[in-house]
């Protein structure tokens, strides 16, 4: 599939130090310059709304404002060195936030990846009827924004409003979905319903390549249909798996709008410095000390380009294998 | 490229009719029959559970204020969607409807936009030859690292001084850089345009913007749309880049709208309805887009999946 005769000509322009090597024709001249009307464009908007705010925000993170001698002066910028960083790192709500983050993984990876690995398994086999049908209507939650999504299940989370709870009463239970016992689970909740499917639309994409032949064979060692799917499917699909789990962890220590909304709501256990980056959006928006917004929004980047980095090393180790 | 074989074979590996005897020979009818219905038991459990919210909210867009509150959440009461719907578009002298002009500003054209400009690029990293190719590339790649949220505060800092903070350009110029459309058009433009095709162009004269136009960019349409989906959904979906760049009323889309309604219902409930019904005339659009353009976003979906 790779570009013919191309990949023959490049190691010689590459090494030319003129820009017009004695092969150069009037042809590739004009290739030369296509390609870069083509990609300027893309890189100079990259510049200005990637780049830059990265070199911004390292450099912002090494400042800090102090208010100056006798108090009347407003305040200074002074250089912090990793003074920020280190203020970040000691401030117990970004240290707790992490924490929140990794109790939310521990019940949310387990629950979602399972239901989407279960559900794949099952519309996958030979017994699931209207797979199109059904394939659709646990995809259609992620065609709803996950602003909208949240305000959805807050509803149904909310005493008045909600036929959920009308149905736990009428069975003559009750529950309070933002208890701090139960916040935790209303939360997942709501995540789950969003990503569920979609998880299950790759995985179920992964079973269909599975090939035939194995599966066969398994059938005529005598396995039943769900021997068959525990031990020879999914491991034949567990990359599939670990990638997915990676993404959902780098989307993890990012979330927003759930825990924002939670928090709007009283659910008194999700406070305004819940997730990472509602601490961050507290210290830039609401105090204002940006130094430390920057300081903070670096690490959890650093923590989110470390794992999607991590990712792409095992897919492509993977891709190697196959 | 293992990723695009896989996903254009994935049809061909389909045929369920070769696959339904898996395990079926040693069963018995009656046995058949009890995991038929386990199996179509519990994904139809599955239906309900992700299809639920969203029929509440249809019925509960019909409801007026009152009965929102005094009927059960799946009973009808008097129909009030059309009252209701009025009341959406018309509140405020029609922000309503100003929030889904800018929404569709903001997704539609920000991402058709961005989305001829990942085509290009893409297309020039697979087809041409230039110095440093390799590493701009790995530039891409690791811009497609970079967690869009964190850098969210910095770019609002550089937008203020810019003078662009609060303007239609705070939310549409992040909207145009989509690293990861770079490299999906860079997997599409290997997988569906052929390099010979290109050189018979230009054997017949055609110039390089030429033949892009008029036979690169055709053969790349499936891969066109599924870019386009994914950043349209980014782009509808992105709730946090517009509270932190827009404070004028005028400029939100939607999603900031209807958060803004939200956060006063509960001291004025009679907004309920208000977001209930904006909600689901957000979201219909949506779920149209997506059921009638299904077979784009699972080649996408796919192809990001085993990158």
């Amino acid at each position: 599939m790779a570009a013919p005769s191309a990949p023959a000509v490049r190691p010689a322009a590459a090494r030319a130090p003129a820009p017009h090597p004695p092969g150069a024709s009037p042809l590739r001249r004009g290739q030369r310059r296509a390609a870069a009307l083509f990609i300027v464009p893309f890189f100079v908007l990259f510049a200005v709304v990637m780049a830059a705010p990265i070199a911004y925000a390292v450099w912002m993170s090494l400042f800090q404002e102090r208010s100056s001698g006798l108090g009347f002066g407003g305040t200074e910028r002074v250089f912090a060195g990793f003074g920020n960083y280190a203020k970040a790192l000691s401030a117990s709500g970004f240290r707790s936030s992490f924490g929140h983050i990794a109790l939310y993984c521990a019940l949310y990876i387990p629950v979602m990846i399972g239901g989407s690995l279960a559900l794949a398994l099952l519309l996958d086999s030979a017994l699931a009827r209207a797979k199109r049908f059904f394939q659709l209507a646990l995809f259609l939650p992620h065609a709803i924004p996950g602003l909208i999504a949240s305000i959805i299940w807050i509803y149904l989370y909310t005493p008045g409003l909600s036929p959920v709870l009308d149905w736990i009463g009428a069975l003559g239970g009750s529950w309070d979905f933002y208890s701090d016992d139960h916040v935790l689970t209303s939360l997942v909740n709501l995540t789950a319903w969003q990503w569920t499917g979609y998880n299950m639309v790759i995985f179920y994409a992964a079973l269909q390549a599975v090939p035939r032949e194995v599966l066969e064979a398994a059938v005529v060692d005598g396995a039943g249909a769900v021997r068959t799917a525990l031990t020879i499917k999914v491991p034949m699909i567990a990359s599939a798996v670990v990638m997915t789990v990676l993404f959902t962890c780098v989307g993890a220590i990012q979330i927003f709008t759930e825990p924002k909304l939670l928090n709007q709501r009283g659910a008194p256990s999700i406070d305004t410095e819940w997730s990472p980056t509602l601490y961050i959006w507290k210290a830039g928006f609401v105090q204002h000390d940006y130094g430390l917004a920057a300081a903070a929004s670096l690490m959890l980047a650093a923590l989110g380009i470390a794992l999607s980095y991590l990712v792409t090393r095992l897919g492509n180790r993977w891709k190697a294998a196959q | 490229m293992t990723t695009l074989t896989q996903h254009t074979e994935s049809p061909a590996a389909r045929p369920t009719a070769t696959r339904r005897p898996t395990g079926k020979p040693r069963r018995t009818a009656a046995g058949t029959l009890l995991s038929r219905g386990v199996v179509n038991g519990l994904l139809l459990v599955a239906a309900f559970y992700t299809l639920m919210p969203i029929s509440w909210l249809l019925i509960a867009a019909t409801k007026n204020h009152r009965d929102l509150f005094a009927t059960s959440g799946f009973a009808f009461g008097d129909f009030h969607l059309l009252a209701n719907l009025e009341r959406v578009l018309t509140y405020h002298d029609g922000i309503y409807l100003r929030w889904f002009g800018n929404s569709i500003l903001y997704s539609v054209i920000g991402s058709a936009a961005s989305t001829l400009l990942c085509v290009a690029t893409g297309y020039a990293f697979d087809k041409y030859e230039f110095r440093a190719k390799e590493k701009l590339f790995g530039l891409v790649l690791g811009g497609v690292l970079v967690p869009t949220t964190v850098i969210q505060l910095p770019m609002y800092l550089l937008a203020t001084k810019a003078g662009v903070v609060n303007t239609y350009w705070a939310l549409l110029l992040p909207a145009l850089v989509n690293p990861f459309g770079v490299y999906l058009a860079r997997v599409f433009s290997e997988g569906y345009v052929p390099g010979e095709v290109l050189e018979a162009a230009r054997v017949d004269g055609a110039g390089e913007l030429r033949t892009f136009a008029r036979i690169g960019l055709p053969m790349l349409a499936p891969g066109f749309m599924t870019i386009f989906l994914f950043s349209f959904t980014a782009s509808w979906n992105n709730f946090f880049g517009a509270l932190v760049m827009l404070n004028d009323e005028q400029l939100y889309p939607v999603n900031l709208g209807l958060f803004m309604w939200n956060s006063v219902t509960q001291q004025q409930p009679e907004f309920y309805s208000l977001v209930i019904t904006g909600s689901l005339v957000a979201v219909v659009p949506l779920v149209a887009a997506f059921v009638c353009l299904q077979r784009f976003w699972r080649s996408g979906l796919t192809a990001g999946a085993v990158k």
